[in-house]
């Protein structure tokens, strides 16, 4: 039973049932440095995570 | 989650305005938004021609599908800096910018440094021993100073960089904890045009660059994701994670603290005076642009010492 968090080659196993924003918390990544998708479709934080699900996480922060 | 507006399931929530949004609903509220500051900070009229600096990234090529979007004449230009690194990254976001251009049938001016100057971006960094071993200040200069040649030499009106929040943000925090009155005084959405200077506006400099990201992806925009090579690490990133840090901690402290920054400026509530003098600007004699340094400016003096040393 697990769900996958995947940001750049970094993949995070989380417990499904929890939300993506205790998933994140969990897994140190800061929220507001990703944008969360699941399926090509964008996903908030208070989305339950379920069993076998694959987030892809999108970094944001971009500049030099 | 559901949207405010149709109260379908919500694709991204916006916590410093308490506001969900579905894609339909998103997409429309980003230009909307945009709009409104174009009118807000005085940026451009519909009648006036716009160069948008593209540079293959998430935010330039969303403020000039927005642009379109709006119905303004908006023009790119990307700048071809010669940065590949084992990646071709300038390729590539050479080659994303084009395709969007071709797709959404846009005119596009490119300028490779190369061809220009003889050398790109990383060679003249080497040979102009500027920036402690990284190109990314000769690289900052060399844009500013080409995207405002061109933006003069073809006649626009206006030159719009894809400039974010979240970049606002942290060059404020950089120049308020260096406490660079002259760099504060400069910043804001809009620096207005002068003799030699073309105008420049920031569109948007109020959303947070999760919001571009989501816009971008949520429009299908091809950007390239992969980071300029030479910015890992760099000051401006760990400045933004920074802040970022402080946002999930405190919803809307990067909103307040560059828009509470603009406000100060504007009333003059600021530590600064409100009218302080900038430096004297005179022609550079190479170039022609507006410099403050005594005879050439910085970029044609660094030209000329790396066409020397190559010579």
């Amino acid at each position: 039973m697990v769900a996958k968090l995947i940001l750049r080659d970094k993949e995070y196993e989380v417990r499904p049932g929890m939300a993506l924003a205790d998933a994140l918390k969990k897994s140190n990544i800061v929220p507001e440095s990703v944008i969360a998708v699941r399926d090509g479709e964008l996903i908030t934080d208070d989305e339950i995570l379920k069993n076998g699900d694959v987030i892809k996480l999108v970094a944001v922060i971009s500049g030099g | 989650m559901n949207c405010r507006r149709c109260d379908r399931k919500a694709s991204i929530h916006m916590r410093q305005h308490k506001l969900a949004l579905c894609k339909e609903h998103y997409l429309e509220w980003i230009p909307e938004q945009t709009a409104r500051f174009i009118k807000k900070y005085e940026m451009f009229a519909h009648d006036e021609k716009i160069l948008v600096a593209v540079s293959g990234g998430k935010d330039s090529l969303s403020l000039w599908h927005i642009l379109i979007k709006l119905g303004y004449q908006a023009d790119g230009l990307y700048l071809g800096l010669g940065i590949d690194e084992g990646i071709n990254y300038s390729h590539e976001s050479q080659r994303l910018t084009e395709e969007f251009a071709a797709s959404h049938n846009l005119k596009l001016h490119i300028v490779d440094i190369e061809k220009e100057y003889g050398q790109p971006i990383p060679v003249i960094a080497e040979r102009s021993h500027r920036g402690h071993g990284k190109p990314c200040a000769v690289c900052g200069l060399a844009k500013r100073h080409e995207m405002n040649r061109i933006a003069r030499d073809l006649g626009y009106d206006v030159l719009a960089t894809g400039h974010n929040l979240d970049d606002e943000a942290a060059v404020l925090f950089g120049n308020t904890l260096n406490w660079s009155s002259e760099y504060l005084l400069r910043q804001g959405p809009v620096l207005p045009g002068t003799a030699g200077l073309a105008r420049k506006v920031k569109p948007l400099c109020r959303f947070y660059e999760r919001e571009m990201t989501a816009y971008a992806i949520m429009s299908g925009i091809e950007y390239i994701y992969e980071e300029c090579p030479f910015a890992d690490g760099s000051q401006s990133i760990f400045y933004k994670e920074s802040l970022n840090q402080l946002e999930t901690a405190r919803p809307g402290a990067k909103l307040i603290f560059y828009l509470n920054f603009l406000e100060a400026k504007k009333s003059g509530k600021l530590f600064l005076e409100k009218n302080v003098e900038l430096a004297n600007l005179h022609p550079c004699p190479r170039c022609g642009q507006p410099t403050s340094t005594p005879d050439q400016c910085s970029f044609c003096r660094m030209i000329e010492k790396t066409q020397s040393e190559t010579g």
